[in-house]
Order: structure tokens, then sequence, then C-alpha cells
């Protein structure tokens, strides 16, 4: 089947079986592979994606429901790396392997959209559904808190 | 500072020198790294040498890009940032200006492989002298050119200064000369002093950092070729199963399947094991049509096979008779027959089979084309891949080429190859490029596993509070008779060498499950049983568990087994991390009830670390792990201190984990078989964690490991603190906590 999907601001045609998740859409279809598989079956936060701004497990969401809906991808959540997440993962350091931080950002990146001071409290509820192996997750609570700065600093809302 | 792939590189602008005729300097080094960077020698060849036996980690562009190597599996622990930092160093070039290009496995760059936190000691001085060895080169290139001593120039941010002077040259612009140069002997290389140090020892982050949060292709199972087509592959529930039939036809008709066959296999069950591959056009329908597939499987000796049948074998063993003797010291039975009974404790340790769990499933590309077997692996050991790919399928070794992939988790599970050697059959019998991904339960349920153990544990402490008397019979799995990989113990594992009458002995139960080095392996399990028991004991001896260990490491310095056996244990390095871990975290300071503090340390992979845990237990039996404050000891210079507490306080956070964790068997399958089942540990139940290192003079050692065996056992103790409560199994979710 057919369906036109909005990523990242684009709009995208892709053929494939109606219960194909978005996450396989993603990346086998359109070569969007920031978005991981971790365990296609939602627990693990590797492919958390924003579907109208909300973060949803992309493993979990067949295409024929994704079509007229905004899809937002690790690749769209700005368009040089700007994102002050992203700028604060760098900066602070924060990947170990690396696999599971796209989930982490966009699962954050919802968080502070909707609370752009949030406590270690605040952080820990939101994230709680994101693994990490490596166990970076003191590094996510300080990457959170300092992207938390660089947008109050840049004046506006992450 | 940039980052390449040599795949995506214009490799116009960095061919060997002998290509591209004199257009740049490739510094080509024969490096020998051996196990230890103190026995390490560098030896260079010219350019013009053999080719093959070439080595080049240094490139320098006729525009003045300069790129350094990074040749060593990156999953996670950093290395490659750390390593061309090294070279960095020694070159005096700025890290920001530098492209680390990540090249495929050649034999021209040495050993390259992710294990045993080997990559530091390995390179440490070699890569340096690397650095070094272009640098003097350089210098010998302008000074030429000035037509003055090399002595009078010294170099500094990618540039040759004639110091007096002040007139310089850029890199770039002596390069061509510097290659014509004779390459100086390694020993003639003098490395700069610490003190000079200007990259090592500055928290430097990782060369991957922009690539992975913009969501940029790195690992494994991101690699995409032209007409790739897509596998997947269904091995026997029960470990040393073999196919009988399928439905095969039934599965080719599928939508969206190019063709699906049976694989013979081996029976090694550690490499190509007996299954059914599906070939689809994207992964949806390959992982869709293998859950129509139907398999006959011929389940083989291990059907019956059971964790709890295990126990019970193991609990026999442990009682009835004697093992096999790993180590006699003294008079074990008559110390601990005179020691009265509440200066003796006796108790059995347990802990179950874990899964690496790497977030990133096992996958691998693979290509057969031309007669060569081109491979894209998220491989810890690219080259044993390699080898089983020969072995298994017998190709030659020249025709089998690797390109190295970032991975997603390592833990040592990437250091097996069966994911290698699978995508390799597959692509033998698959006219296009495929890549094959393992489902989450795949991974979980095929994994080369953390053996599980039992420990039957003696011990005895003398009138004056002393540890006197230690006996443990080991009960390990392993496979046609011989532990497991991570199941063996060693003769000289702490306390052995501490205690004036020792004993421990083994038995291996045999079984078909498949093993595998596990993070630290051993120690991962050991530390927690030896450093819980040992705080038993000093509980006998009415001591505080902090004395009663430093009593144990006593005044000693080095201790060594007389003989071959290089596992020489510095006491004296261990009392120092011992203590500076318990003064950072305030030992013996007060705390309410429910509240506990445990130490335990532990030495593996050449690191010395100990840690405090505070703990607190709610009367429910609820476990919250506080804080952690860890003390390491890995020589006298921390490479990248950034890379370094990432190391640490990861190791902490995967040693809660892991001791959280279980797999169960039955009827010879692993019965969890996605995380729903096999919980990790989520940022809600990461504690504070405290780093701390103890500088001494000795030769800097690696992070990836050593950190994580004492971790368990101090929550353990903590617990016991905090409610009298002794854990003496793994997982800690299997001991009632409660208290009132």
């Amino acid at each position: 089947m057919t369906f036109t999907l909005l990523i990242n601001g684009q709009s995208r045609t892709v053929e494939a079986p109606a219960d194909t998740p978005l996450l396989w859409i993603l990346r086998d279809h359109l070569n969007l592979v920031g978005t991981k598989y971790g365990c296609g079956m939602g627990v693990c936060g590797a492919c958390t994606v924003h579907i109208n701004g909300v973060p949803l497990r992309s493993c979990q969401m067949p295409v024929s429901t994704a079509a007229g809906v905004r899809i937002t991808t690790i690749e769209g959540l700005s368009d040089d790396g700007s994102h002050p997440l992203q700028q604060a993962w760098i900066e602070q350091d924060v990947a170990q392997c690396g696999y599971c931080q796209s989930g982490q950002i966009m699962t954050a990146a919802a968080l502070l959209a909707a609370n752009p001071a949030p406590s270690d409290g605040d952080i820990d509820n939101a994230m709680a559904g994101n693994l990490c192996r490596c166990a970076t997750y003191l590094r996510i609570r300080s990457g959170i808190h300092r992207a938390a700065e660089l947008a109050a600093a840049k004046g506006g809302a992450a | 500072m940039s980052r390449t792939d040599s795949a995506s590189l214009g490799r116009r602008d960095f061919l060997r020198l002998s290509l591209l005729g004199g257009g740049g300097l490739v510094l080509a080094t024969q490096i020998d790294f051996l196990g230890d960077a103190q026995a390490a020698t560098v030896s260079v060849a010219s350019p013009a040498g053999d080719a093959a036996a070439l080595n080049a980690f240094v490139r320098i562009a006729a525009d003045g890009t300069v790129s350094i190597a990074a040749h060593t599996p990156e999953c996670g622990q950093g290395v490659r940032t750390s390593l061309p930092m090294l070279v960095a160093e020694e070159l005096e070039v700025d890290w920001e200006s530098i492209q680390v290009e990540v090249v495929p496995l050649d034999a021209a760059y040495g050993a390259q492989f992710a294990g045993g936190s080997t990559a530091m000691p390995r390179c440490y001085t070699p890569l340096r002298q690397m650095g070094a060895t272009a640098r003097i080169m350089l210098v010998g290139a302008a000074a030429a050119r000035w037509n003055v001593p090399a002595a009078e120039c010294h170099a500094a941010s990618g540039r040759v200064i004639h110091t007096a002077s002040g007139k310089s040259f850029a890199y770039g612009e002596l390069a061509t000369e510097a290659a014509q140069r004779p390459v100086p002997a390694a020993k003639d290389v003098p490395l700069k002093p610490a003190s000079e140090f200007r990259i090592i020892g500055r928290r430097i982050t990782g060369v991957d950092n922009a690539a992975i949060v913009t969501g940029k292709p790195l690992f494994g199972i991101d690699q995409t070729l032209p007409g790739m087509l897509h596998a997947s592959y269904e091995k026997c529930p029960v470990f040393g199963g073999r196919v009988v039939s399928a439905n095969l036809a039934e599965v080719k008709a599928l939508p969206g399947v190019r063709d699906a066959f049976i694989i013979e296999g081996t029976k090694d069950i550690r490499g190509l094991v007996p299954g059914v591959a599906v070939i689809a056009d994207s992964t949806w329908a390959a992982f869709s049509a293998r859950r129509k597939l139907r398999v006959k499987w011929d389940e083989g000796p291990h059907a019956n096979d059971s964790w709890a049948g295990f126990l019970e074998q193991a609990q026999a063993a442990g009682t009835a008779k004697p093992g096999q003797t790993l180590r006699q010291d003294g008079a074990v039975a008559d110390t601990l027959a005179a020691a009265t009974a509440s200066r003796r404790v006796e108790a059995v340790y347990s802990y179950p089979f874990i899964s690496h769990a790497n977030l990133e499933p096992q996958n691998c590309t693979a290509w057969f084309h031309d007669g060569i077997m081109e491979l894209w692996a998220p491989s810890q050991r690219p080259s044993g891949g390699q080898d089983l790919i020969h072995e298994t399928l017998g190709l030659p070794k020249d025709k089998i080429r690797v390109h190295i992939t970032r991975m997603g988790g390592g833990f040592g599970r990437r250091l097996s190859s069966d994911f290698m050697v699978e995508a390799a059959a597959i692509a033998q019998r698959v006219n296009a490029p495929v890549k094959l991904t393992w489902t989450r339960e795949d991974d979980l349920r095929h994994d080369h596993y953390r053996p599980g153990g039992v420990h039957f544990m003696k011990g005895a402490v003398d009138a004056n509070g002393a540890l006197a008397a230690w006996h443990d019979h080991f009960v390990t799995f392993g496979n046609d008779g011989r532990p497991g990989s991570g199941g063996s113990l060693s003769p000289d594992e702490f306390p052995a060498r501490f205690v004036p009458h020792y004993q421990a002995e083994m038995t291996v139960i045999n079984c078909g499950i498949p093993m595998g080095p596990w993070r630290s392996p051993g120690s991962c399990v050991f530390a927690f049983v030896f450093q819980c028991f040992i705080d038993e004991l000093a509980h006998a001896a009415g001591r505080d568990p902090l004395d009663f260990r430093l009593a144990l490491l006593g005044d000693r310095g080095m201790v060594t087994t007389p003989g071959e056996r290089p596992n020489g244990y510095d006491a004296a390095r261990m009392r120092g991390v011992v203590s500076l871990a318990a003064e950072k975290a305030g030992w013996g300071s007060p705390l309410p009830r429910g509240r506990g503090r445990g130490i335990a340390f532990h030495f593996s992979h050449r690191g010395y670390f100990a840690n405090v845990a505070e703990v607190t237990v709610s009367p429910a039996g609820a476990l919250k792990v506080d804080r952690v404050v860890i003390v390491g000891d890995v020589g006298s210079q921390i490479v990248n201190p950034s890379g370094a507490d990432n190391q640490v306080e990861g190791s902490v956070l995967d040693g809660l984990s892991a001791a959280y964790q279980e797999l169960d068997l039955e009827r010879g399958r692993i019965v969890q078989s996605n995380f729903h089942e096999y919980p990790l540990l989520r940022i809600t139940d990461a504690p504070r964690v405290e780093v701390h290192y103890r500088l001494t003079d000795n030769p800097p050692t690696g992070l990836g490991e050593p950190a994580l065996p004492p971790v368990a056992p101090a929550i353990a103790n903590a617990v016991f603190a905090a409610t009298g409560k002794r854990i003496r199994s793994l997982p800690f979710s299997r001991t009632d906590l409660r208290w009132s």
C-alpha cells in the first residue's frame, strides 16, 4: 500500500504493508537510521519519535496510522544540530556507545518543551521509559539541566 | 577535530605516499603491540618497505590536514577519542585541528580488538611514539630547509618553529620532505614528561558526539548498501539443536520474501549455529515472514536442561564430594575444625546466568562479490570473525574484508563472532549485499552468557580477629568438562596469598549453554561472593569491615606467585584506594536505622578499585541505593577524564543493574524473551556516583571493566549494615529484606 507521511516537515511517500511499524519505514524505506531498533515492543525507548510533538514509540505505530500526523525524528530535531539538547549532549559528553541517545534526546526534547526547567524528579519521571545499557543516566540528567540553561540563555523554550 | 570513516572519506586526500607520489607524509610504522605497554616496542619501517607490513597512524595531506587513525573498535569505551589523543599529544597538533579517521581491519595496525580493558595499556606508549616520530621527521625537514640544527627548532600547534628567529612552517608545507627523511628508531624518540601534556589529561568529548546526537549512520545496524536485502535467522530454541525440516516453500511465497533456506551449521555452539534464513526486501518483511516459519527441530541432548535442575546438581556436587583442587595452602580443614563456632562461618553463594543485552541487537552486513566476502561488522574482535568465517566457510582470509563499525554496546558479547559467520553464510547464497538483523528475542535467547555459579564457602577467624582459613568449593558451568568463558577461578584470586590456610576447589557442571566474556569476566561475580563473605568473617571477628579488610591486606607491597603466573597483586595500591574510598564516603559516621554503608574492593584488569555504597532499606524491604563513592588506581595518568568518569559511572550503574538480572532455563530454553521480562536499570534507580582516582607511579591502564566488580558486594554489605539481612545470591530481588 502507498502512504504519504509528513516527516521532518517534508512529505514522503512510501510503499509498504499497512502493518509495517513506522520504525522500519524510517530506517529501511527512508534511510532515516537515527531512530533505533532496540526491543520492538515499546519498552526500551530507542525508537522514540515525536508525533504531533508527543514522544511515542515508532516500533508500536503501524504506518497505516502515521498518515496525517506530524512526525519528527532525531534528524529533524534541528537543521544543524543546534537544539539545546544536542549542544548539551556534545558539551557534557553524555554518550558512551550512543545507541540509545537519539531516543533519549527525543524524549527529553518533549520534556523541555513542556517544562523548561525540570527538577531531577521531573527528569526521572519523563525519562524512565528510555533504557541506556551503558547507564549514562547521570549525564542524561546533567545534560537535560544544561540544555535547559542553554535554552533559557537563548531566551526561548527548547 | 572532525571525524571521518575511511570508507566515506575522499580517499584521494589521504592515499598512501607510495601511491600519491610525494603529495603528503605517511608515517608508516610497524608497531609491535605486546601485552603490556612497558614491554611494547616500536620498530619503524620506511614507507617504501613492504606495504602489507606497514602501519599508518599519522597522515598529513599537502593542504595541512592532519589525520590520525582510530584503529580500535569503539563500543562506548571511548577509544576513538582517547587513543588518537595519545598520537596528537606528541605530534604537537591542536586537537581541534585534526581529523580522526576510522580505519578497517588491517594487519598494518597491529591488534585491533576491544577487550580486557587492554587498549590503554597496550597503546599508551606506542601511540605516543607514533606521534613523536612524525614530529621529529617534520622538525628535521624544517631544519634542513633553514640549514640549522634540528635542536634549534621546536614544534607547536601543527607548525615547526625556529626558536630563535620565530620563523615557521606549517606541517603541510613540510610533509613531502619529512616523508623522505630517515625514520628515527623508537628508542631515540623522547616522549614528553606528563607536566608538559596539553591534550592528555584534558576533558575531551567524544569524536562521534555530533553524529550521535543528529542521528547519522554510525552503527553496524545503520549500514546500507545499494541493492541491499535483509535477513532474519531462526535458530533452535534449545542450544545445540538442529533443523530437520521447515515450510520453506510457504515462507518463500510471502510478500517481500526473496528466499528462505536452511543452513546446516556446525557443532560449535559459539560458531555457525544451524538455522533457517529468511531473506526479504525489508527488515520488517523478514521478521514478519519468520513468524510464519514452522521448523521441525532435532532438539539434541539438552532439551531437558533447566536452571532449577542445575541448582540441584550444584547442591549435590558442592556438598557430596570435593572438587578439583585449584589451590591449597596450609591446613584448612584442621583450622576450620579447631575454630570455635562463633569464629567459623559457612555460607552458600550463588548467581544466575545473565545476558549482555547490548541495546543494538547483534547484526552484520555482508556482501559476497568477486570472490571476496566483505563485511560491515559491529565487532569487538573483527579478526575473530575473519578467523571463524575462514574456518567455517573455507574462504581464504585475504578474501574476507571487515569494516569496523561503531557498536551499540559491547560488554564482551561482540568478542564472539557468531553473528558475523551467520551473515557470511547467508551472503554466500544471496546475490546481493545482505544485512542480518537479530530480533531482541534472538539476542536474549542466543547470547553467549555470563555463566552462573555456586560457591560453598567456609571460613574462620583466629582469636586475634584475623582471617585464618578460607575454603571455596566453586561449582561452575562448562561445555565438555571445561569451565565456560568467565567461569574459571584463578588460583591467585584474592584472598589467596593473604590467608595462611586457603583452599579452592572446582566442580564443572556440563551444559549446552554457550558462554562468553561478560564485562570483567569472573571478577564480576567472584568479587560479589568473596567481598561479601569477607564481610561475614569481619562480623564473626567482631571487627569493623574496613579495619578487617585493611588488616587482611596487611603491610605488604607487591605480592607475586613464584613461578610463571604473572598475577601480581599490589596490596599497597589496594590499601590506598580502600582508605581513600572510606575517607571520601565518611566511613564510620552514624546513619539511622534502615540506612547502611558497605565497603568492597577488587583488583582486575590491572586496576585497583574500592567503593563504599550507602543504601536505604524500607521496613517493607525496598532497597534504594543512595550513593556510591568509588576510588580507582589505574596508574599515573587519566588520559581523558571525561571518558574515564563516564566509564566508571557506567560501571557502577552496570554493576547495580546486573545485580538485578537473571535468566531462567526451562526445557533447555531461555525463558526470558525481551526487556519486559529482563529488566535493566532505569534512570529512576540510578544513585549518585562520586568518582575519584588515586594517581600512583604506575603505567596507565584501562577503565572499561575494573570498576564494576566491587559494586554489588558493597551494596549487599550495606544492606546488611542497614538491616542485618545478608544477601548471598543474585539477583538481589530473591532475598527478603523486610525488617522491623
